[in-house]
C-alpha cells in the first residue's frame, strides 16, 4: 500500500525540516521525502495549503472507560482525539474500578486494541485506589503496559508516600504524573481564591495552595532522582517554582492546557457557567501571563488537553456541585492555531515541540519524526479552515465545554497513523 | 408589565437605584397596611408563588409567606425535606417540574451560591433569591435599607460598620455592594481569618478593631456568628470573639445617642450583641423583622405587574 502526501508544507524541527514536500508513505513507513515525487500505484493526496506535522499527542485525557462509558469510553474518546488531530493519547487511571493493577490496564490495552481510534496509552495509579496510602504495583502495570503514574484529581497529600512512590519508581524509570493540591489549603474551594470568589460567594483555594504541594515533590524529586512531570499548571507561583527547579538541574517536566492559557477567573464573571469550573481553577490575568511566558521560554514543558467527559446532568447544577472540567480533545489544537501560531506568539515548530515531541518525552515515549524510515504517523493541518464550537458536532459523548461559542481558525483534517488515515478531510475513518 | 427593570430578584445588582426606590417607596405603603386591623389585600389573588426552602429557615420563610398572604397570594411552601431533592432530583429538573405547574413567581433559600439562576434559567416566572450560600441575600438587604431609611431618611453619607463573619455571610455579600452604592462609607470589622479575598470587590473598608471605629459608625450592622462552628470559622473560641466584636454597654456608650444598631437574626446574645443591649432601643432588630413583611410584599406586588400608587390601595 503507498501513499504519496504532495505538496504539503512538512514541518519537523527536530530533523530541521520545513518546506513545501511530497511524501512517500509505503506500508506504514516513510518511503521518502522530497520534490516532484510520484508513485506508479496508490493513492495521492493533494497536501497544497496544508501543513504536515509530526503527529500530535495529548499526554492527558480522561477516557473515563472502563466505569463511566455515559460519560466517555475508548471508542468515543478515541474517535474525539482523532478529530482533534491527535495520533496518540495517555488516559488517567481515575475510572471504575480505578487502574491501580495490571487487570485493569490490561482491560484497557485489550479493548483500545479493538476499537481506539488512535494510540492508547494507559497511565496508572500511583496509590491504590487513588487513596493516597499504598503503593501500587508499579512493575506489574508496567508490564501490562501502562507508561506512567498518577494520582490525578486527588494528588498524594502525603509527602511520605510521595517519596516512597519516587523511590520506587525511579529503579524502572517510570514518571510520576503529579496532581498538585495541598488540601489543607483547597478546603472546600471551588474558583481561584480572589475577586470573583468574593463577588459569587464561592469558596475560594488560593494559586499556592498548588505551588507548596508542586514545591514539596520537586524537592522529593531532587532528593530521589525520580523523573516529575507536574499537571495542569495554573499559578505563577508554580510557574516560578519550576523555573527555578529547572535552573537546578532537578528532572521535573510540567504540561499547561489551553483552557488555562485562554480564559482567567473574569470569564467566570457572574454566569456561575459550570462549564467553567475546573481543578485545578481558571485564576487570574498575572497567573495566565505567567502560564504562556513559562510556555514560551521552556518551563513548561508541553500543552495538555486534561479532556474531562461529563454528563450534561453533572455540569448543569449547582457550580459548588457541580463536575469538574471541560472536554479538551476536539479544540486544544484549534485553539493553539487560533490564539497562538495565527497570532505569531509561537510556530509550528514550538507547536511540534509542545503538542507531540515533549509530551512523549515526558512519558519516556520514542518520539514522531518526519524522516525516511520512520513510522508515518502525521497530523495534517488546514491552517484555513474556520468553525464555531458547537457541542452538537462532537464525536466525544460529553458536550461539556468551556469554548462553546469560540470562533477557530484552523483544525486538523487528515490524520495518519502507521501510515493509515484515520481521519480523512475533517471525517474520522470508520 | 413590571415596573421594575429586572424579571428575577438574583443579586442585589439586579435592581438598579430607581428599581431601589420604587421597593423602598412602595414597601412604605404597606408598612401602614400591615399597621391596620385587616392587613389583607386583594392585589395577587389568583397568583401562585412558591417558596422553595431547601436550606432551614424560620424568620425569611415565614416572611414571604405572611407577604404573601397579606396580597391574596397562593402561597406553596416546600422545604428541602419534603421536596424531590432529598430523592435525587437536581434542582435543574425542580425547576423545569415546578414550571410546567405554571406557578407566577418561585423564591429559593439554596445552600449553594448560584443555585437561585439555575431556578430562573428553568423557569418561566420570576424568581427570587431568599438567600444562597455564601453569596447574597437580597431581600435581606432592601429591607435593611428600609429600616435604616426610615431613622434616619437617607442613606447617603453614613457610616455602616459590618461586624463579624464577612467571610461565610450572604447578609454582607448584598449589603455592601448596596451601601456602597448608595453612598455610605462600609467598613468591615472582623478578625482577617472572617473576611473575604476581596473585601474590596465588595465596596468596604477593613478595620481589625470594633474598639477602634465604633465611635465613628452611624449603623453598627452585627452578622450572626454560627456558634456551633466558632473553630472552623477563624476565631479562637466565642469567648475570644466577644471579647474583640460582641456590641456592649461599654462599646455602646462610644456610639452617637442616634445610631442604630442592626442585626439580620437570630442572635447569639453574649456573643455578637450582650443582652441588656439587645434590648436597647438603638437596636432595630425587631424594625427589621417588621420592615422584612413590608419591603417582600413589594417586591412582590412590584414584580407580578403592580405599581406604586396600587400598593395604597
Amino acid at each position: 500500500m503507498a501513499l504519496l502526501l504532495k505538496g504539503g508544507r512538512v514541518i519537523d524541527p527536530k530533523v530541521d525540516l520545513d518546506g513545501i514536500y511530497d511524501v512517500v508513505i509505503r506500508d506504514g513507513v516513510i518511503q521518502e521525502i522530497g520534490s516532484d515525487l510520484s508513485i506508479p500505484k496508490g493513492v495521492t493526496c493533494d497536501c497544497t495549503g496544508r501543513i504536515i506535522l509530526p503527529g500530535l499527542f495529548d499526554m492527558h485525557t480522561h477516557l473515563r472507560e472502563p466505569g463511566y462509558e455515559y460519560k466517555e469510553d475508548i471508542e468515543s474518546g478515541t474517535r474525539a482525539a482523532v478529530k482533534g488531530g491527535f495520533t496518540g493519547i495517555a488516559c488517567m487511571p481515575n475510572t471504575h474500578p480505578v487502574a491501580d493493577n495490571s487487570s485493569v490496564i490490561d482491560f484497557i490495552k485489550k479493548k483500545a486494541a479493538q476499537s481506539a481510534h488512535c494510540r492508547v496509552y494507559p497511565i496508572g495509579a500511583i496509590t491504590k485506589n487513588l487513596e493516597g496510602e499504598d503503593l501500587t504495583e508499579m512493575a506489574d502495570m508496567l508490564s501490562a503496559g501502562a507508561v506512567a503514574f498518577s494520582d490525578d484529581g486527588k494528588g498524594i497529600q502525603n509527602a511520605g508516600v510521595m517519596r516512597q512512590a519516587m523511590d520506587y519508581a525511579k529503579m524502572f524509570p517510570a514518571t510520576l504524573i503529579a496532581h498538585e493540591e495541598d488540601k489543607s489549603l483547597v478546603g472546600s474551594g471551588c474558583v481561584n481564591e480572589g475577586p470573583i470568589s468574593t463577588k459569587l460567594g464561592l469558596p475560594g483555594q488560593p494559586g499556592i495552595s498548588e505551588t507548596i504541594a508542586a514545591q514539596r515533590d520537586i524537592e522529593l524529586c531532587d532528593l530521589t532522582g525520580c523523573r516529575l512531570h507536574v499537571a495542569h499548571v495554573s499559578s505563577y507561583h508554580t510557574v516560578d517554582a519550576l523555573r527555578d527547579a529547572k535552573k537546578r538541574g532537578i528532572p521535573v517536566t510540567a504540561e499547561v492546557t489551553p483552557h488555562h492559557l485562554l480564559l482567567t477567573e473574569d470569564d467566570l464573571s457572574t454566569t456561575y457557567d459550570t462549564n467553567l469550573k475546573m481543578n485545578p481553577p481558571l485564576r487570574s490575568k498575572e497567573d495566565r501571563a505567567a502560564l504562556i511566558e513559562g510556555l514560551l521560554d521552556g518551563t513548561i514543558d508541553c500543552i495538555a488537553s486534561d479532556h474531562a467527559p461529563h454528563a450534561p446532568h453533572e455540569k448543569e447544577r449547582e457550580f459548588e456541585r457541580a463536575a469538574y472540567g471541560t472536554t479538551g480533545l476536539e479544540t486544544s489544537l484549534s485553539l493553539m492555531l487560533t490564539h497562538f501560531v495565527a497570532k505569531g506568539i509561537f510556530g509550528y515548530g514550538t507547536l511540534v515541540e509542545k503538542m507531540s515531541d515533549a509530551p512523549r518525552r515526558a512519558l519516556g515515549i520514542d518520539t514522531v519524526t518526519i524522516e525516511k524510515g520512520s513510522c508515518a504517523d502525521l497530523t495534517i493541518i488546514d491552517p484555513n479552515y474556520s468553525f464555531i464550537v458547537d457541542t452538537d458536532e462532537r464525536e466525544s459523548k460529553a458536550r461539556n465545554s468551556a469554548f462553546v461559542g469560540w470562533e477557530l481558525t484552523g483544525r486538523a483534517s487528515d490524520v495518519l497513523i502507521a501510515g493509515y488515515f484515520k481521519m480523512r478531510d475533517g471525517e474520522v475513518v470508520e | 408589565m413590571s415596573p421594575l427593570s429586572s424579571k428575577h430578584l438574583l443579586e442585589i445588582e439586579d435592581f438598579n437605584h430607581d428599581d431601589i426606590e420604587l421597593v423602598l417607596e412602595t414597601a412604605r405603603s404597606f408598612a401602614e397596611i400591615n399597621e391596620r386591623s385587616i392587613k389583607k389585600l386583594p392585589t395577587l389573588r389568583g397568583r401562585t408563588i412558591i417558596n422553595l426552602f431547601l436550606e432551614p429557615s424560620t424568620r425569611t420563610r415565614t416572611s414571604f409567606e405572611i407577604a404573601s398572604k397579606r396580597l391574596s397570594a397562593d402561597a406553596v411552601n416546600m422545604a428541602g425535606s419534603s421536596s424531590s431533592t432529598v430523592k435525587g432530583e437536581s434542582l435543574k429538573d425542580t425547576a423545569q417540574t415546578l414550571s410546567a405547574m405554571s406557578c407566577d413567581l418561585a423564591i429559593i433559600r439554596h445552600k449553594f451560591s448560584g443555585a437561585p439562576r439555575i431556578l430562573a434559567e428553568n423557569m418561566d416566572c420570576h424568581v427570587i433569591n431568599g438567600g444562597d450560600g455564601i453569596h447574597q441575600h437580597p431581600t435581606q438587604t432592601l429591607l435593611d435599607l428600609f429600616t435604616i431609611r426610615e431613622r434616619f431618611g437617607s442613606i447617603k453619607g453614613k457610616t455602616v460598620g459590618i461586624v463579624g463573619d464577612i467571610l461565610h455571610s450572604r447578609v454582607a455579600g448584598s449589603l455592601a455592594p448596596a451601601l456602597n452604592s448608595l453612598g455610605a462609607r462600609v467598613v468591615f470589622i472582623a478578625p482577617p481569618t472572617m473576611l473575604p479575598a476581596r473585601p474590596d470587590i465588595l465596596g468596604g473598608e477593613v478595620v481589625y478593631s470594633l474598639d477602634d471605629i465604633v465611635s465613628e459608625l452611624d449603623i453598627v450592622y452585627l452578622l450572626r456568628i454560627q456558634a456551633e462552628r466558632a473553630s472552623k470559622i477563624g476565631v479562637p473560641s466565642l469567648r475570644e470573639y466577644s471579647n474583640l466584636y460582641c456590641m456592649d454597654a461599654r462599646r455602646a456608650k462610644k456610639l452617637s445617642k442616634n445610631a442604630l444598631i442592626m442585626h439580620p437574626g437570630p442572635m447569639n446574645r453574649g456573643v455578637e450583641i450582650s443582652s441588656d443591649l439587645a434590648d436597647d432601643p438603638r437596636t432595630a432588630v425587631l424594625d427589621q423583622v417588621t420592615s422584612g413583611v413590608a419591603v417582600r410584599m413589594a417586591i412582590m406586588y412590584l414584580m407580578l405587574g403592580g405599581d406604586s400608587n396600587g400598593a395604597t390601595a
